[in-house]
């Protein structure tokens, strides 16, 4: 190093032959002074603080669910009853969790459903579509992740109780409406891990196939979408995971009782005194089965990413098959 | 090329989608704010342009001043969203930094720690505080061991709990961007200001900060958007007109009774409030891009 200023990095990183006179001079200087790629010990407790903060009180609600008592905030000993040996007001015996559950899980499947092929389809014609209404159709695509959802719920639900119009009035709160809305928002984020996807992609691929001769189509089934499959898996989850968690635009287009998800439950009831522990067995339902998905979402996502570079040579392969045939 | 418009066929379903289910409630919620109510006082929206009646457009927007109906609510909605936007960033920016620079073995374990929380419902973290902060609830109790024996009373119109609420339901948005944007940095840059003599701190706030800066507005912004239309958070901490915040008002006059007009006028406020904040953040991410291109 031929730099003639301070030289930090020399005096943190001292010379070999370090007697104790340097080595007493080092001490004195605060770490994080001395070597700016040591370890800071403000910033590791800062950290470990935060995810502390973060992480206990959800762990603390959790293990309530496990509460012999009914209270919800004073431990009283370790039972399953509001898991299950209640016969009557545990999670899985009383009508209104059950339920809430069952509806949540439908919403669920059904914004997966909807939503992914919808989302595909978009993400491949957005990144493709060049022309008069490309950068409309863009921007409009941006809109439900940067609207706050108060918005879209009280929106969907002026349209869907005031406009007797097709297909506004085919469409009635409840069931009907709360899929509409759930896969309204849940499109965008479709959208955009496809796309991100696909532009790592790149259009090689796509370009090798229709030189030997693959009609757009047939490029399209054969090379891009295996290519796009883990994405595709990956917001299949992810739009699970935001059907099951989402409160505001379900509750807006809900009927009654009847369509009441775990969120709404949730909120219902978090305040009231009367609610047992069962409460916190519902909440630790709903989160596990949210982690699960996004778990098994990434697991796909990098064992099938790190397939490609494999799967793309078969790809080829698949379509010198076809170029045989 | 011979078939560009099949790819437009194919965003076809999707646009039309967002067409009937974004394009048409906005004006929806446009048409029912210049509304009447009929003669059984029901709401209804004025879908003719020439048939618009602004009267409680005007109402929201002249309440929404100072001195007006809605300003404590407009009130509370600034004071709380920005408070709790420099305690994300206080707590947040230390953490993204620590992680995206200094973690080594524990990176991958922390990344994970910080993106929990982004998946655990959001009913469940408020639900986890509810306990925690009841009458009888852990915080008291630690309270009461150091002898505090009046604790507050948290759960019933404290702000403090609300924007102690707020920071906790959004700080993994803020957390997540800027840890990726500082991540992203360029360690030769730090070093080179280093070398030129730079003291660490010197290159952290010349060099790592205004670097980390894009990032640091993406992240504000996603935790900003939520928070100004909030209204649960509310209703589960606080439970208290008094402390209410545009959100609630929205909420109490859309589902809670006929005012759906006066609603409707109120989303229309919620979002000019948020087109002056979003025109601040689209000309400073252009003026960044101008200035790092």
């Amino acid at each position: 190093m031929t730099v003639t200023g301070i030289g930090a990095r020399e005096l943190a990183t001292p010379a070999a032959p370090a007697g104790p006179e340097p080595v007493r001079r080092r001490r004195l200087l605060p770490a994080v002074l001395r070597n700016p790629w040591g370890r800071p010990r403000f910033l590791v407790l800062t950290t470990w603080v935060y995810i502390a903060w973060a992480l206990l009180p959800v762990g603390i609600a959790m293990l309530f669910s496990f509460n012999s008592g009914r209270s919800r905030s004073v431990w009283q000993g370790f039972s399953l009853r509001w898991w299950w040996t209640d016969p009557s007001f545990s999670v899985f015996h009383d009508p209104d969790y059950t339920h809430a559950l069952v509806h949540s899980l439908e919403l669920a499947a059904l914004d997966m459903l909807i939503a992914t092929p919808l989302g595909v389809l978009l993400a491949l014609g957005l990144a493709r579509w060049r022309g008069r209404g490309s950068g409309a159709a863009n921007g409009l695509m941006l809109v439900p992740l940067v609207t706050p959802e108060i918005v879209m719920a009280v929106s969907l639900l002026v349209v869907f109780t005031q406009l007797a119009i097709v297909p506004f009035a085919l469409i009635h709160l409840g069931t009907g409406a709360q899929v509409v809305g759930q896969v309204t928002f849940s499109l965008s984020y479709v959208v955009v891990i496809v796309r991100s996807r696909l532009a790592s992609i790149g259009p090689e691929y796509e370009e090798a196939a229709r030189d030997l001769g693959a009609t757009p189509i047939a490029a399209l089934r054969l090379v891009l979408l295996p290519l796009l499959l883990p994405a595709i898996l990956a917001s299949m989850l992810i739009v699970f995971a935001l059907s099951i968690d989402d409160f505001v635009v379900t509750q807006y287009m809900s009927s009654n009782a009847s369509t009441t998800t775990i969120p709404m439950f949730l909120y219902a009831n978090a305040r009231g005194g009367t609610t047992t522990p069962a409460l916190n067995a519902l909440a630790t339902i709903l989160v596990v089965t949210t982690l699960i998905g996004i778990g098994v979402a990434y697991l796909i996502y990098t064992a099938l990413g790190r397939r490609a570079s494999t799967g793309e040579v078969s790809a080829l392969r698949d379509l010198s098959g076809l170029e045989t045939a | 090329m011979e078939s560009r418009s099949h790819w437009r066929a194919f965003a076809l379903p999707g646009v039309v989608w967002l067409g009937l289910f974004v394009v048409v409630p906005a004006y929806a919620v446009l048409a029912m704010a210049m509304g009447r109510v009929n003669f059984l006082l029901q709401p209804v929206p004025a879908w003719n342009p020439f048939g618009w009646n602004p009267g409680y457009v005007s109402k929201a927007f002249s309440g929404a001043l100072p001195g007006g109906e809605y300003w404590p609510a407009v009130r509370n909605t600034l004071v709380y969203v920005s408070v709790a936007l420099a305690l994300c960033f206080a707590v947040g920016y230390p953490v993204a930094y620590y992680v995206a620079r200094h973690a080594r073995r524990t990176k991958g374990l922390l990344i994970m720690l910080l993106v929990i929380p982004f998946w655990v419902s959001y009913l469940l973290r408020m639900l986890a505080w509810i306990g925690l902060l009841s009458s009888d609830g852990y915080v008291n109790q630690l309270l009461q061991t150091v002898g505090i024996t009046h604790p507050p009373n948290w759960l019933n119109g404290n702000p403090y709990s609300v924007i102690l609420a707020l920071v906790y339901g959004y700080i993994p948005y803020f957390i997540l961007p800027v840890f990726a944007g500082i991540d992203r940095i360029d360690r030769s840059q730090i070093e080179a200001a280093r070398d030129l003599g730079a003291t660490p701190w010197e290159a952290f706030l010349r060099v790592t900060l205004p670097l980390s800066r894009p990032s640091i507005i993406a992240g504000a912004a996603l935790v900003v958007l939520p928070m100004f239309g909030d209204y649960y958070t509310n209703d589960l901490i606080s439970a208290s007109p008094h402390t209410n915040m545009l959100g609630n008002e929205i909420n109490l006059f859309v589902q809670g009774g006929p005012q759906v007009n006066l609603g409707a006028s109120l989303v229309l406020v919620l979002m000019a409030i948020l087109a002056v904040g979003m025109a601040y953040y689209v000309y400073v991410t252009a003026r960044d891009a101008r200035r790092f291109a």
